[in-house]
């Protein structure tokens, strides 16, 4: 593990980017991990491009600073890939993991690969939605915690009973099914 | 217990475990989410604490005032413009000598209109009287604000207190807390200190008070405020023998035996500081930070003695001072003139109105430094 391990969330705003970092910092918490959940420094505001960062290490962390790239940079939308410079989000050695059926066209061979889930599809079989907008984020928390190689399922569990209160056991199924359903992109 | 919590829900955590008696504030980016979980606390019963609404902040410090003339314990928060709006009776509560607490996440003023991290605000305050400390971190705020109670209620001080951390890289990032078992066993009993008013003996406060009697309250006032760093380092140590966490001299110091340059800082961006001093010590280069945690009183001595025999001192200062040099930058140059040391002094106004400093932008300021002349640079960034 390098000195920290760094994750960038890209959403839109409403997607629950912010929820989703706090949640993979309260289950890498729970594990002995130093952990950082940055929320996106500004206004918020729905449908625009939203960031959310992660920090873990095994010792303290002293940057407040924000994370520039990410071990794991998790995509909450792939159309974002025309909006911001998606490939400067993820470290040489990084991976990507999108909310998709398939790879992203313009993002081949970003970093170490690409790992898809539909984070859309879970979150409509659950009826997953605030404000009509299908929250993704619990999906990608499974898909993330699983990608990272630093997780069991049970912690990504319990770190969302620790956090989620409404829509607990919908939520909890979409952890679950996103940890499930990752795997490399397919063409 | 250990919780993931943001800069400002450490604050909240740590005035539930204080029992403030009334708390009244007005929102304002990025403070609101303090009095948010306060009113949580209160509305679950954690908090007993009488939630007084207003609709402002000058509103909200003068009902703190009327509620500490009679002995309660107070808290208020807020940020950039709801503290200038407040300025004129945060005056009052230092000149009334009531030990109310207050939280201050830093923002810059406008304009233009901007509610990321400048320390402006905070400076704004710095001769009012009040106790002034600043927290890098989630934990930081947490401890000093229940410091902040002991120092502002002892009986020896009885000045009122605040506790600043920057906004977003602190106010709302999260990061584990560890909160102290029983704060009892650390602030003060309630009611130990005596107020100016009561029910039974009816008597007024802020009245004319010709020159003489000015002077005199004034002068009161500066005694009290030199018993500070006393009581400060008192209250610290019983922090530190609950927790191991030591506040007690006002202020850290890292790799600053050997160093020849000093970095000085406060707030969040000396996370950056300590990662520049470990990449440019891994090149052999002697440098060392210092972080101020104890604001006013200034730690002059303190200061003075870590700078004393460095080659240069590098000032990050999160505001641009228009016309001179900086406070931070200013009170380190007085600490350095009061004991007659010659050292290379270079602030760099960096993070202004909430612009990201990184521990590659401290690295490059120490090579800027070493090429400029003493003085005070405005740090655009790489």
């Amino acid at each position: 593990m390098p000195e920290t391990f760094d994750v960038v969330w890209l959403g839109r705003g409403g997607q629950g980017g912010v929820t989703a970092a706090l949640i993979l910092a309260q289950a890498a918490m729970s594990k002995g991990y130093y952990a950082l959940a940055i929320p996106f420094f500004g206004a918020e505001r729905r449908g625009a491009p939203v960031f959310a960062y992660n920090r873990l290490s095994k010792s303290t962390i002293y940057s407040r600073a924000r994370v520039r790239a990410g071990d794991v940079l998790a995509l909450l939308d792939p159309s974002l890939t025309g909006v911001v410079d998606v490939r400067s989000l993820v470290k040489p050695g990084g991976v990507l993991v999108v909310n998709s059926r398939g790879s992203v066209p313009g993002l081949e061979g970003l970093g170490r690969g690409q790992y898809c889930v539909d984070a859309l599809e879970i979150a409509e079989e659950l009826d997953l939605k605030v404000a009509g907008i299908p929250l993704v984020n619990m999906p990608m928390v499974g898909a993330v915690g699983r990608v990272s190689g630093l997780f069991e399922l049970h912690d990504l569990l319990e770190a969302t009973k620790a956090q989620i209160k409404a829509m607990l056991e919908s939520n909890l199924r979409a952890v679950e099914e996103g940890w499930r359903r990752v795997e490399k992109c397919r063409c | 217990m250990k919780l993931l919590l943001t800069g400002n829900y450490a604050a909240a955590y740590a005035v539930r475990d204080a029992q403030p008696d009334v708390i009244s504030a007005y929102p304002i980016t990025p403070q609101t989410p303090i009095i948010e979980k306060l009113a949580e606390f209160i509305d679950s019963g954690e908090l007993k604490a009488k939630f007084v609404r207003v609709e402002s902040e000058h509103s909200a410090m003068a009902a703190l005032i009327g509620a500490a003339s009679v002995g309660a314990r107070t808290y208020t928060a807020t940020s950039s413009q709801g503290l200038l709006y407040m300025y004129e009776v945060v005056w009052w509560a230092a000149g009334a000598r009531l030990p109310i607490v207050m939280g201050l996440v830093t923002r810059a003023l406008g304009p233009p209109w901007n509610i990321w991290s400048d320390h402006a605000d905070f400076f704004t305050v710095r001769s009012s009287g009040w106790t002034m400390l600043f927290a890098s971190s989630a934990q930081e705020v947490y401890d000093l604000t229940l410091i902040a109670y002991c120092v502002a209620e002892h009986r020896d001080v009885l000045l009122p207190a605040l506790v600043a951390w920057d906004a977003f890289e602190v106010s709302h990032t999260y990061e584990p807390v560890e909160l102290v078992e029983d704060a009892t066993r650390l602030l003060p009993p309630k009611g130990a200190w005596a107020p100016p008013l009561a029910a039974e003996d009816p008597a007024s406060l802020g009245n004319l008070a010709y020159p003489e009697e000015y002077a005199e309250t004034r002068r009161l006032m500066v005694e009290a405020v030199r018993r500070v760093p006393l009581v400060f380092a008192e209250a610290a140590g019983r922090l530190r023998e609950l927790t191991g966490r030591d506040y007690s001299r006002g202020y850290e110091c890292y790799r600053c035996e050997d160093a020849e340059t000093v970095f000085i800082a406060m707030g969040s961006v000396y996370g950056e500081v300590r990662s520049a001093v470990d990449a440019l010590r891994a090149r052999g280069v002697p440098v060392g930070a210092l972080k101020v945690w104890l604001y006013r009183p200034f730690p002059y001595e303190g200061v003075a003695r870590v700078l004393d025999g460095k080659k240069m001192a590098i000032v990050l200062s999160r505001t641009t001072s228009l016309g001179a040099m900086g406070p931070l930058a200013t009170d380190v140059a007085t600490a350095l003139a009061l004991k007659g040391c010659s050292v290379k002094l270079v602030e760099f106004s960096a993070g202004v109105g909430g612009v990201d400093v990184t521990e590659d932008d401290v690295v490059a300021m120490y090579k800027a430094a070493l090429e400029r002349e003493g003085g005070t640079y405005f740090w655009r960034g790489r």
